[in-house]
């Protein structure tokens, strides 16, 4: 446990290739292990979870129907209606509960598709080394300057307000920031004994990457794919509130955008404006938090680099270009 | 002569990223299937109409022969009309740039005060009621949405601050002085400003702690301390100046964010910005002018990323090495 609570960070921590099934399910424990330790970890844990669970159980939770009119249009709250009415004249509050479903899909299966991108470019970029990493790590550089919103909205414009197409576009958008830090962790644990052991053994590359790099690489990644998932729901509301988000599907984003473009502030209809806005900070807060507490815990010096992630993502370092 | 090399290195990377930009933005625009036009809804958009816009646009020729055209022209400064008003896109773009730069300037002066001192508060009084209280601040202001917080202004300061557009349309019947044009302007960019403003804050307070905590952990700083230096004059003379190195280059690269704060802000406040010429583009599907507000943000982002890297280089030379 000790060697792995210092995480990969550490360059040159003794591994043991004859120990790998029992060595693999102790890192796996890793991410585990952490959110226990840390409160606000733990807090933040839980929020996840129990978005979740009201995003599964849904149509069990949720008061009326996402498109049932319950009462007359920005209607107040009150006892029947919690967070009072939209300009539909459909309850805010289960609103706030289905529309979970698409922000949370949105958000996980977007990070997803930015962790494998991010994950494999960083992977191999690092494992390889010479001219491989050299082009990699500059279409990446390039992806970090390109501003990633207006990016976003370029394609999704074009291609069309479908919910594939953002899960795509915002996934496609956020991996270069995973790359970099997976790059750079992937070249550090390269150089280690044991890999080079592996490789003097005749070991094959595809074997190497995947039963002793990946599981080294692996509660980085998770903290990485953590902290993406916050700024793809953050991405889903900007693309929601410009028009382009699923016309089909209620989600947080076009529950702001709605509120907007229906004119809820020259009636201050608050109710309508303030739910939506809160939930996705919630989810973004314990996002960032669980995801930074892991990057913490497992390298102290990414302390800045996590900041990058949402905004800056991590900028192309010119030293480290070299 | 590391610092030339540097130079050359840094200007050859912008140069080649607007080159990558100038690309993708063609291969987004022409080489999806269908074009521009296919997909194209008004109420003047007949057949006709959409045949004269195909050969306006060369999208009748070949892919390679479009691409040839697209930056020969773009090198002329010709970026097309726009499909709604059928203006050059230049002069949609460019005149908003420049109502978009005070008010984002205002906004990020705004944050970059307001987080440095919090941000040196926190380190300094780590630990306490104080450092926990401003994180916590910084942590929320940083995780809500661009656009929800602008709105939520909106509904506060409806009746003491104009809320919407660039200035008061009655204000020129009244032949004002140009204070009185002045404060109206500056009124009327306080909401927009406030909103990156804020935003940005919790992001800055966050950094400039966490880069002075480091700072505060160094030896030299325990070396003034041994010296019997006050807590006072090792945190501002020694912590915070070498401190400010990240943070400088962080404000710098905050550029991406400010384009994506100003489009949606500027949509929340009818900002007449070129986010709101952003906004509008998508929502008229209006490709070239869509097309050049792209290629003018991209742009102005590169150029604060290239300066960027030159600050970081004059106030570290080791950066070439």
């Amino acid at each position: 446990m000790s060697t792995i609570a210092s995480g990969p960070g550490a360059a040159g921590a003794p591994g043991d290739p004859g120990d790998l099934p029992q060595a693999r399910r102790r890192r796996g424990g890793v991410v585990w292990s952490i959110v226990r330790s840390r409160p606000q970890a733990a807090i933040a844990g839980n929020i996840l979870l129990v978005t979740i669970l009201v995003a599964i159980f849904a149509p069990f939770l949720a008061p009326y129907g996402p498109r049932e009119k319950v009462g007359p249009p920005f209607a107040p709250p009150s006892a029947e209606f919690p967070l009072g009415l939209d300009d539909g004249g459909i309850d805010i509050l289960s609103l706030i509960i289905y529309g979970s479903r698409v922000s949370l899909v949105v958000g996980f299966a977007a990070a997803a598709v930015a962790m494998l991108i991010g994950g494999a470019v960083g992977i191999i970029s690092g494992y390889f080394g010479g001219k491989t990493d050299i082009t990699l790590m500059r279409i990446t550089d390039y992806f970090l300057v390109i501003p990633d919103v207006p990016l976003m909205i370029v394609i999704a414009a074009i291609w069309g307000r479908s919910l594939t197409n953002i899960i795509i576009i915002i996934g496609v958008i956020y991996w270069t920031g995973t790359a970099r830090i997976i790059r750079a962790q992937v070249k550090s644990v390269r150089e280690r004994v044991y890999i080079r052991r592996a490789q003097a053994l005749g070991a094959s590359d595809s074997r190497i990457i995947f039963r002793h790099v990946l599981p080294q690489v692996a509660p980085l990644l998770v903290a990485n794919t953590v902290l993406t998932v916050a700024v793809a729901i953050f991405a889903e509301t900007a693309l929601a509130f410009l028009g382009l988000g699923d016309p089909s599907l209620v989600s947080w984003g076009r529950m702001i955008e709605n509120a907007f473009v229906s004119n809820a502030i020259s009636v201050d209809a608050w109710w309508a404006i303030a739910p939506p806005g809160i939930a996705v900070a919630v989810v973004i807060l314990a996002c960032t938090l669980l995801g930074t507490a892991i990057e913490d815990a497992l390298n102290p010096r990414l302390r800045v680099g996590h900041l990058s992630v949402r905004r800056f993502r991590l900028r192309p370092v010119p030293k480290d270009a070299a | 002569m590391r610092g030339a090399d540097y130079f050359l290195k840094r200007t050859l990377f912008a140069l080649v990223t607007v080159f990558v930009a100038i690309t993708l933005n063609f291969i987004i625009f022409r080489a999806t299937p269908g074009d521009a036009v296919t997909g194209l809804r008004c109420q003047f958009c007949t057949v006709e109409f959409k045949e004269q816009l195909r050969a306006e646009l060369g999208l009748d020729q070949s892919k390679w022969e479009q691409y040839w055209i697209y930056l020969k022209s773009l090198a002329q400064g010709d970026m097309g009309r726009s499909f709604v008003t059928r203006e050059p896109v230049v002069d949609e773009v460019l005149e908003p740039l420049l109502n978009t730069l005070p008010m984002l300037a205002l906004g990020t002066a705004f944050a970059i005060v307001f987080g440095i001192i919090a941000g040196v508060v926190a380190a300094w009084r780590r630990g306490t009621f104080l450092d926990w209280g401003n994180l916590s601040f910084s942590l929320l202001f940083y995780s809500l949405p661009t656009q929800w917080l602008g709105l939520m202004l909106l509904i506060v300061f409806a009746g003491t601050l104009p809320a919407a557009g660039i200035s008061d349309p009655f204000l020129e019947f009244t032949d004002p002085s140009w204070w009185e044009t002045f404060v109206d302007r500056l009124e009327h960019m306080i909401l927009p400003a406030a909103t990156i403003g804020i935003v940005l804050f919790g992001e800055y307070a966050l950094i400039v702690r966490s880069s002075l905590l480091e700072a505060l952990s160094e030896d030299y700083v325990l070396t003034a301390r041994a010296k019997g230096l006050r807590n006072l004059a090792i945190v501002w003379k020694h912590a915070f100046r070498a401190s400010l190195l990240p943070v400088a280059t962080l404000i710098a690269l905050s550029a991406g964010y400010l384009v994506a704060g100003a489009i949606l802000v500027e949509a929340v406040f009818s900002y007449p910005g070129i986010g709101l010429v952003t906004y509008d583009a998508v929502a008229e599907r209006d490709y070239p002018v869509l097309q050049g507000a792209f290629l003018i943000l991209t742009l102005s982002v590169v150029i604060a990323n290239y300066a960027a890297d030159l600050l970081y280089f004059k106030l570290d030379p080791r950066i070439a090495e």
